[in-house]
């Protein structure tokens, strides 16, 4: 049986996992569009990578069902087209990283060339330590293994947690640069990264968990979405204040809602004498706007 | 085929892991002592033909027999638990068991390689020993494929044991679990033939017990029965039975037949452990 094309690359609903008397993951659903993006954010222990092993198929979940790529993922083929990355990354230690690659190309079922495995080390720079067992490798080295890993079968969903966690700053633009010509080749990612400039710059669509639950999720337009006017003002007396209407204020920098009509504010507020220095559109970003989320959200289900 | 992949992967493993190095090391030390020994036991009796002679023979075989099967058993035992429990403690079996394969594909294949492995260092190290024997003292067991394919049997019951284990437990645990369980039914069954030399039937139970539980010490009897020499028998009657380098009866197709289910009846206790494991 075929499976269908257009299914989503990931479906996951109400997924529920408790380790002993902790619950880890409480009723958590999401999907990831074939070609798409997807964020996971959250704090540490939130419950991420026991989504991502549930997902795959490492955990059993005590309650929850998830399709991947259009089969139920508790059937092996489902995984056939996906890669990934865990975030605790060790790969055989007696076998060189060429030989790691071709292990998981006979696993995958695909035939890939011998100079294919040598571009997908390439691209993660370990070009020229091919023939070098894996022993031997730095732990950045075994997590740029791990990329070349998670991509070496051709998936059509890349899943990576974690994947700058050991590497130099190279090494994250290598990643970043990676992920932009895998969505450009519509590989649906879903990535793992403490690193929210990367995803801010990457992701599609964004989840947050927090506690074993989804906190938020959207796209980043949705997410980030009440936009703001930044403007740099002196000489603000009380009438200029009320033409600000609600604002932030950090010494002369001032915060407001983006108005309707910009000119017609700023001819307002130099008409009630304030000296205007600098106006720029501004946008919340993923950072604070994660902050803001996990704040608010307190102790209410501990 | 991914059992195929998993059961090379094994061997590579095996051979390329500093076990084979300490194998090969501890079989050439005791290929040596025992050619030595032989020539000792050649110089002292002129030859096997005196039936003490034929007993000291065939007991200081089934000795070496014996050291050869201990290495098999710890070698593979501690190959099995890294093999696995190790894989999964290390996040190893994390990238691969997210390929398109079944978890007890990946089991079977470590258990073939495994078994492979342990076969195939038997053979080696056995062989060695016979043609030892032959060339110092001039005997050949009479049954020495036989003895050998039971030593391999009782390797594959041993490592089978601590897949088993190393599916729940960690992989030097897992390891030395199952090598004290096969050195305590090895005691069991010196304990259980001292019963029966002595004609006490409530002790001699505790090793026919014990050889149902762990068919180990079983599977190395009847190997021993096929090394002696079967006119030593004949030749000296009863009264060494309390020997546990001798053994008075070849195995029954009976437990035999257990001895096979035993091992794939806990292979298959190991697949499910396996498959309900959270990696
Ligand atoms: N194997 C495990 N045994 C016990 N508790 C676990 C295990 N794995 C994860 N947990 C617990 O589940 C929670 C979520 O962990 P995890 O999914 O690793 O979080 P994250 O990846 O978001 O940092 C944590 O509280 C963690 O302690
Ligand atoms: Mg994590």
């Amino acid at each position: 049986m075929e499976a269908v094309t257009d299914s989503p690359a990931v479906w996951a609903s109400h997924l529920r996992k408790r380790y002993r008397k902790r619950v880890a993951v409480d009723g958590v659903s999401f999907t990831v569009a074939r070609g798409e993006v997807l964020g996971l954010l959250g704090p540490n222990g939130a419950g991420k990578t026991s989504v991502i092993k549930m997902m795959l198929g490492l955990v059993r979940p005590d309650a929850g069902e998830v399709m991947l790529l259009g089969r139920p993922n508790t059937d092996p083929r489902s995984r056939e087209r996906v890669g990934y990355l865990p975030e605790l990354f060790r790969y055989q230690p007696w076998l060189t990283a060429d030989e790691v690659l071709a292990l998981h190309v006979r696993l995958a079922g695909v035939t890939v060339s011998d100079r294919e495995r040598r571009d997908g080390l390439g691209l993660v720079g370990l070009a020229d330590r091919a023939s070098d067992r894996v022993g031997g490798f730095s732990k950045g080295m075994q997590q740029r293994l791990g990329l070349a890993v998670a991509l070496v079968a051709r998936p059509e969903l890349v899943v990576l947690d974690e994947p700058t966690s050991a590497l130099d700053p190279l090494g994250r633009a290598d990643v970043r640069d990676l992920l932009l010509s895998l969505k450009q080749r519509r590989v649906a990612v879903l990535l793992n990264s403490h690193l929210i400039g990367e995803v801010e710059r990457v992701c599609d669509r964004v989840l947050i968990l927090d506690r074993g639950r989804v906190a938020a999720s959207g796209t980043l337009a949705e997410l980030l979405g009440r936009r703001s006017l930044r403007l740099r003002l002196t000489s603000v007396n009380d009438e200029a204040r009320s033409v600000l209407g609600s604002f932030e204020r950090e010494d002369d920098l001032y915060t407001v809602d983006m108005p309707d009509d910009v000119p017609a504010l700023v001819a307002d507020l130099v008409e009630h004498g304030v000296r205007v220095h600098a106006v720029e559109p501004a946008r919340a970003t993923l950072e604070e706007r994660l902050l803001d989320i996990l704040r608010t959200h307190p102790e209410e289900h501990r | 085929m991914t059992v195929l992949t998993i059961a090379t992967l094994t061997l590579r493993e095996a051979s390329r892991r500093r076990v084979l190095r300490s194998l090969a090391v501890l079989t050439v030390l005791l290929l040596t002592l025992s050619a030595w020994g032989f020539s000792r036991i050649d110089a002292e009796f002129g030859g096997l033909t005196s039936g003490e002679a034929k007993v000291a023979g065939s007991t200081v075989l089934n000795l070496v027999m014996f050291g050869y099967s201990l290495i098999a058993a710890l070698g593979t035992a501690f190959l099995a638990g890294p093999s696995l429990a190790g894989e999964v403690e290390s996040g190893i079996a994390l990238a691969m068991m997210t390929r398109p394969i079944r978890r007890w594909t990946v089991l079977l294949g470590k258990w073939l390689g495994l078994v492979a492995f342990g076969s195939g260092f038997v053979a080696v190290a056995g062989v060695a020993q016979f043609l030892i024997v032959y060339l110092t003292v001039g005997y050949w067991p009479p049954h020495p494929v036989t003895g050998l394919l039971l030593l391999a049997g009782q390797t594959a019951a041993l490592l089978t044991l601590g897949l088993l284990f190393a599916t729940a437990i960690s992989p030097m645990a897992s390891g030395i679990v199952a090598v004290g369980l096969f050195g305590a039914t090895w005691i069991a069954g010196v304990v259980g033939s001292v019963g029966e030399a002595l004609g006490n039937p409530s002790v001699a139970q505790i090793g026919v017990v014990s050889r149902m539980l762990l068919p180990t010490d079983g599977l190395w009897r009847g190997a021993m029965n096929a090394f002696q020499d079967p006119a030593l028998l004949a030749q000296i009657g009863t009264g060494v039975e309390e020997s546990p380098f001798l053994s008075m009866a070849p195995l029954t197709p009976a437990y035999l037949t257990w001895a096979a289910i035993w091992t794939l009846l806990v292979l298959g206790l190991a697949a499910l452990g396996f498959q309900r494991r959270d990696l």
